[in-house]
């Protein structure tokens, strides 16, 4: 009983006192006859309860007294009990079974409290929270014209390389793999082709994708992360200078090169 | 104005929240609208957390690489209109193109700039999130579909890099196919595969012509929405350290 909400409790106290009020009322009520009987339950169900607009109430009303003025012509002849016996089959709620009426002359009750939590899981926890239009849409536009602004004045400064018709006689030198490879091509200096260029980036990539299930530590502070983010670190910075190097310290025969002794060897 | 807004046509076109809509106003009820009733916005909930719209967190980087995207596939849709993908008339095309065709040059340039910037923009993005921890349960399935998207970043601006015909072109592939002819067992198969021939050629064109404009698109896309939609199932983006 102590897990029913205090509210609920105070609610369903106010309802059987108010049942019991109109217990009394009612068979009052029943004992008077004609249209009297009739009104009077209508007119104390829409005071208690204010969910039934007025004019269904009156419409209602109406019809219930044409149908009862209808019958009383039809069954003008029958033995004077079927007047009364026509006039409360309308309100057989409030009238023949008052013990079950709610507060409002309805037949409800309260017959126990599901906590939310017993059959749906509330995950949704209050955070805050902020409507997308304006405060991202905005964000995101203007991140949007900045990069297209850019790369725009870039464009119209600086030009796409087009050298010479492509010739497979004329191996250029050095030849070098587009920047992103060319850790990799870096690499070959070092390893076996199938080493280098399939061995170490596809465990590379299969590790990279692995990440998310090798790394146990349920923690997102960096405090607690060093070991990963160490880790994470070495290798970004392991290919980014493999990529400088091979960018821009490899010059003909892809030889070791100091760009401000022997000039630029690259190509975007 | 005022009846033109009241028109049927007009509201039929712009849907409840519409800041086009007659009658819009700044109302909670109008800005869920606006990300509801929009097909492009819905990719987003109707509210985000609040540190979810700090630049400093996500740098934007994710939302950029896909603008790129976009970028490069508008302009390299009309690249397409200029370009025949074969040995003979490649790099013909190419230069006709910066030389007689209006903003072929800049639209030509902006191509090749925003390939590099979107490779640039996605690894960072790799990274950013790394750092946050963000790949972390229950994200991470979608990790490993960023890991996919990568790979495919950068398979998309390796075959757009065949397609000038020039001589930077040829050798840049030749070193990149070179490479890949030494997976084991299957090397050779991989490497005739790749190039349609056993040196590169026209045959090497036109198959990398269809894997860059076709192909890996497609597969980038289908993969960028499972992204997305993954990224909205688990919860938004991860929350602030």
């Amino acid at each position: 009983m102590a897990e029913i909400p205090e509210h609920l409790l105070k609610r369903a106290q106010e309802a059987r006192q108010r049942a019991d009020a109109q217990k009394g009322g009612g068979a009052d009520e029943a004992e008077s006859a004609g249209s009297e009987a009739e009104s009077s339950p209508l007119s104390q169900a829409s005071s208690d309860g204010p969910k039934i607009p007025e004019h269904l109430l009156d419409r209602s009303k109406s019809a219930r007294a044409q149908a009862a003025g209808a019958s009383d012509r039809a069954s003008a002849d029958v033995a004077g009990g079927g007047a009364s016996a026509v006039t409360t089959t309308p309100v057989p709620a409030a009238s023949a079974q008052p013990e079950h009426t709610g507060p409002g002359g309805g037949t409800q009750r309260l017959l126990t409290v599901v906590k939310s939590g017993s059959i749906q899981d509330v995950k949704a926890t209050p955070t805050d929270k902020v409507h997308v239009w304006p405060h991202l849409l905005v964000i995101e536009f203007v991140a949007a014209l900045l990069v297209t602004a850019f790369t725009l004045l870039f464009s119209i400064f600086v030009n796409a390389p087009l050298l010479e018709l492509a010739n497979v006689n004329e191996t250029p030198n050095p030849s070098k793999a587009p920047w992103y490879f060319l850790g990799l091509q870096e690499l070959l200096t070092m390893f076996h082709p199938m080493v280098a260029g399939v061995t170490i980036p596809g465990m590379g990539l299969f590790l990279l994708m692995l990440a998310p299930y090798m790394d146990r530590n349920p923690s997102k502070k960096p405090e607690d992360r060093k070991f990963a983010i160490s880790l994470m670190t070495v290798h970004l910075m392991f290919w980014a200078i493999l990529v400088l190097i091979g960018s821009f310290f490899r010059g003909p025969g892809f030889n070791f090169v100091f760009p401000w002794v022997d000039g630029l060897f690259f190509d975007l | 104005m005022d009846s033109m807004q009241a028109s049927q046509a007009w509201t039929s076109i712009f849907r409840p929240g519409s800041i086009f809509r007659k009658g819009y106003t700044d109302s909670p009820r109008n800005r869920s609208y606006v990300i509801m009733n929009s097909v492009l916005y819905h990719l987003h909930p109707v509210k985000v957390k609040r540190h979810a719209v700090k630049v400093s967190y996500t740098l934007c980087l994710g939302g950029l690489s896909f603008f790129l995207f976009i970028l490069l596939t508008v302009t390299g849709i009309f690249l397409m209109f200029f370009y025949r993908p074969t040995a003979t008339q490649a790099w013909d095309d190419i230069y006709n193109l910066q030389a007689s065709v209006t903003f072929g040059l800049l639209v030509r340039n902006m191509h090749r700039w925003a390939a590099h910037l979107m490779v640039i923009s996605v690894f960072l993005h790799m990274a950013r999130v790394f750092y946050h921890g963000a790949y972390k349960p229950p994200r991470e399935f979608n990790w490993v579909i960023g890991v996919i998207l990568l790979t495919l970043t950068l398979l998309l601006s390796f075959t757009g890099y065949l397609l000038p015909w020039d001589q930077l072109a040829l050798w840049a592939v030749t070193v990149g196919t070179n490479m890949m002819g030494f997976t084991p067992v299957f090397g050779d198969q991989v490497r005739f595969v790749l190039l349609g021939s056993l040196e590169i050629s026209t045959d090497t064109l036109l198959r990398w012509y269809v894997l860059h404009v076709l192909m890996l698109p497609f597969v980038i896309v289908i993969f960028m929405a499972i992204h997305f939609w993954r990224v909205r199932k688990d919860g938004g983006i991860s929350g602030p350290l």
